[in-house]
């Protein structure tokens, strides 16, 4: 017998301040509260810590507290271990989560520091000083032929392919309708539309609600190659094949039949109520040649008017991964790191198979210019970008841009309880249930997120100018203006920083 | 033109120095060699050192003439290393096949290897018909120590350091020189890791510990290799405002785009003024937001660029002009012939 485990939380409801209005029965998905006669009945045991009840209790009646019942402490046998255990001994399954890695490596960013100038040269105010964040994410030629006339006008003789432009390096990653709502799409893709940004709508097809800001779109072909025709590629305005997730490297997604709806299915172009599964591997790409292939075949496809961009999970040999994606005519190479979130993965994926981005990224920059072609194709680095901070020094670890996912969720009001595979999100982002979804009104949450987006790039902005830089592609891959806190020295090896003080 | 003109210029502007470096270098100072690669070498300990020099300059080419640079003990000079100078030419056969400059490729790849091979020579100076004159004290006193009033050239570049950054050491004053190419800058390259590992994806090696370092490599990558034209060059590295940039009538725009993504990692950021020159170019810029000085005097068929006007006027008293050239407007000029 294993019996019942301590609840991971409680939820405890003052009675003093609670006016037992309803609201937390109302609001909490998962059935925590119910009503017994005027009495309100609570079961912690359901409890996700999604805080949707503290959110909308108009008292602050409401509190919750984290592993309230201790195991007996034990450095290996974490509670994290043995609960695992449990659980697949009652079950013989794989155990399924959701968001980012959940172990408790150390944070590389938070590992490195930030430079700024004092005295040798000036900082620059950024309100009385151009900083120019202005990005351009596509192939670049190596060199240019320019030409002077005779006239002594200047004649470029050099074809540039599309590059996209980018008025802030930030932009949003793949979250499929599917794995989130249609009004988190709706919501994220007038956030882009509003500050100049991207977005990718993962592998989920594009919902004809989203046509209006299809020039925002990055139109995803994975695995599964769900929602892809030649409308769908030429509504894009550049096109990802994903091959893999930090979340999950290695294996492909799965969205349950249940949330297969109608409006689903028909973006998606499955039955409905079908499992929507995507493979490991595509089933045409065995090889680099067959990347290069499939790339070639979407640049044909959409006349070579679109990026194409080419997604990876951080794995150990990215860095040679993507010099081989460089090599082809791929425009951009996305490194997503383990941190990297996720609607569903299996849970001994999401925290054990990837490196970190800070890693993937610097070698994937460092093996690129060996082999001089690192400004020919750029770098997007994504997985567990938190803050404007975390933009910064990605980018001087050698990225163009940054994908964010589950921060732009939480802008939405996500509280990171990781429980997005159920389908009941409280906060209407990670469900289908149309009761749900309705909760998360569209013009609130894509305000929220270009509040977000808009923030992060004031505070690039004066991050840039204190280190006395005023564009953007001076701060890419530029190491010197970083340092390295408590990094052991080969890790600082292939990050390319030296030691606070050094 | 000779040294003791620019030696009391720079003499005016002894507060930008420290004492721990200045340079010069002339162009059109050997005439009598002006078909080899002058190469002007530091060595830490000549003995050791110089053996290793000679079998390796054999290995690549021919020495016409070597003999030490002529200098004179100053009192407030302390002199690590010995000023040394080899008349040279490389042999072109050893480029890569169909190279469009392989006497220039042979001699810069020359140069990067031994001075990235540290081996108690430094190479800093490998131009034809030119030198550069440098060393770790005040101006007068290395203007002195190589009597440089004693070389007639027709282009100087002078330098006034005060380091911050990196170490006062020899190689570390300024001018720079990669070739035909020198150049003085007054200022700090908040840019500096992107260039720099920018111009080492080419081939290039920085050995100097100094940001002014990677200018001359980027000049001879963006002129030399690339194929620009010096104003182009020099757009590059500090090109204009997106704002202006989108404000461009379309064919304008479209160039000005296709410089600024192309050259993205050569763009220099910081304060910064430039002069570079090289046997019939003068060039003065200074960065987008011109956060150092630059004037710009002209006086008959000469063209003066300098931190200050008071460096310009003692060596032209009656100068007729007098500029201010707006944030990164480059100012170019030609050696007549």
């Amino acid at each position: 017998m294993i019996g019942s485990l301590p609840s991971r939380y409680r939820i405890e409801v003052d009675p003093v301040r609670c006016m037992e209005c309803g609201r937390c029965i109302e609001n909490c998905s998962y059935g925590v509260f119910s009503r017994d006669g005027d009495r309100i009945c609570i079961n912690s045991r359901n409890c996700t810590a999604c805080h949707r009840c503290i959110a909308c209790c108009p008292r602050d009646a409401i509190m919750l507290e984290e592993h309230p019942c201790d195991y007996r402490s034990h450095p290996l046998w974490t509670r994290e271990a043995r609960e695992a255990i449990y659980n697949q001994a009652r079950t013989g399954k794989i155990i399924l989560a959701g968001m980012g890695n959940a172990l408790n490596y150390p944070v590389i960013f938070d590992r490195l520091v930030l430079d700024a100038c004092q005295v040798t040269n000036p900082s620059l105010d950024p309100l009385r000083e151009p900083i120019e964040l202005r990005t351009h994410i596509g192939k670049k030629p190596a060199r240019l032929d320019l030409r002077r006339r005779e006239t002594g006008d200047i004649e470029l003789r050099t074809r540039l392919t599309p590059n996209l432009r980018v008025e802030t390096p930030i932009m949003i990653g793949h979250m499929s309708y599917g794995a989130i709502s249609l009004n988190a799409q709706v919501a994220i893709a007038r956030a882009a539309k509003e500050v100049g940004t991207f977005m990718g709508t993962g592998e989920g097809g594009l919902h004809s609600a989203l046509y209006p800001y299809q020039d925002r779109m990055i139109v995803q072909v994975a695995s599964g190659r769900f929602g892809v025709n030649i409308d769908y590629l030429e509504r894009g305005a550049a096109v990802e094949i994903k091959i893999g997730q930090g979340a999950k490297p290695g294996i492909g997604g799965h969205l349950p039949g249940e949330k297969v709806c109608d409006e689903i299915s028909r973006t998606r172009m499955i039955p409905t109520g079908s499992d929507a599964i995507s493979p490991a591997p595509h089933h045409d790409i065995y090889s680099i040649e067959d990347l290069a292939q499939l790339v070639r075949g979407i640049k044909e496809a959409t006349e070579w008017k679109k990026p194409v961009f080419v997604k990876i999970a951080a794995v150990h040999n990215a860095a040679a991964i993507a010099a081989g994606v460089a090599r082809s005519p791929a425009d951009a190479i996305v490194v997503d790191g383990f941190r990297g979130g996720t609607g569903a993965a299996p849970q001994v994926f999401r925290d054990h198979v990837g490196i970190p981005i800070e890693a993937a990224v610097a070698s994937v920059d460092r093996k690129l210019r060996d082999q001089g072609i690192r400004n020919e194709i750029s770098v997007i680095a994504s997985g567990g970008i938190r803050g404007s901070a975390d933009v910064a020094k990605a980018i001087a670890l050698g990225a163009d841009a940054v994908y964010i996912g589950t921060a732009a969720l939480v802008a939405m009001g996500c509280r990171v309880c990781g429980n997005c595979y159920r389908g009941l999100c409280p906060w209407g982002i990670a469900t289908q249930r149309q009761d749900l979804v309705e909760r998360l009104n569209p013009d609130t949450a894509s305000k929220q997120v270009a509040n977000l987006i808009h923030a992060w790039t004031l505070e690039l902005a004066e991050l840039l100018g204190a280190a006395g830089i005023n564009s953007i592609e001076s701060l890419r891959g530029n190491r010197d203006r970083l340092r390295g806190y408590m990094l052991d020295e080969s890790l600082m090896q292939v990050l390319d920083v030296r030691s606070v003080g050094a | 033109m000779d040294g003791s003109g620019i030696r009391q210029a720079l003499s005016m502007m002894n507060e930008r120095g420290s004492g721990e470096g200045a340079g010069y270098v002339a162009y059109g100072v050997y005439p009598d060699y002006r078909d080899c690669y002058a190469l002007h070498v530091f060595f830490d300990n000549i003995r050791e050192s110089k053996p290793l020099l000679d079998a390796t300059l054999a290995q690549w080419g021919t020495i016409e003439h070597d003999e030490a640079i002529p200098t004179y003990d100053q009192q407030n000079l302390r002199v690590p290393c010995t000023p040394w100078r080899y008349f040279f030419k490389p042999d072109a056969s050893l480029a890569v096949p169909g190279s469009a400059t392989p006497e220039e490729d042979v001699a810069s790849a020359l140069v990067m290897q031994v001075n990235a091979a540290h081996r108690g020579a430094l190479i800093f100076s490998s131009g034809k018909d030119l030198g550069v004159f440098k060393a770790g004290g005040w101006p007068e006193d290395v203007a002195d120590f190589y009597r440089i009033e004693d070389y007639e050239g027709y282009l100087w570049l002078a330098h006034n350091r005060y380091p911050t950054n990196t170490p006062g050491w020899w190689g570390g004053a300024h001018p720079f020189n990669l070739l035909d190419w020198s150049v003085v800058h007054n200022g700090e390259i908040t840019s500096y890791g992107t260039n720099r590992r920018y111009i080492e994806s080419f081939g290039y090696t920085c050995t100097m510990f100094t940001d002014t370092e990677v200018v001359a490599y980027l000049i001879d990558l963006l002129v030399r290799r690339h194929g620009l034209d010096v104003d182009l060059a020099v757009r590059a590295l500090a090109p204009p405002f997106w704002e202006d940039i989108d404000r461009m009538p379309e064919a304008e725009r479209e160039w000005n785009s296709a410089l600024r993504l192309t050259y993205a990692p050569a763009m220099m950021n910081g304060p910064f003024a430039i002069v570079a020159a090289n046997a019939d170019t003068m060039v003065g810029f200074t960065d987008r937001s011109k956060l150092r000085p630059m004037i710009v005097g002209e006086c008959g068929d000469r063209l003066y660029i300098s931190s200050e006007e008071a460096a310009i006027r003692a060596m032209e008293p009656k100068i007729e002009s007098i500029t201010m050239p707006a944030a990164g407007e480059p100012v170019i000029g030609r050696v007549a012939p």
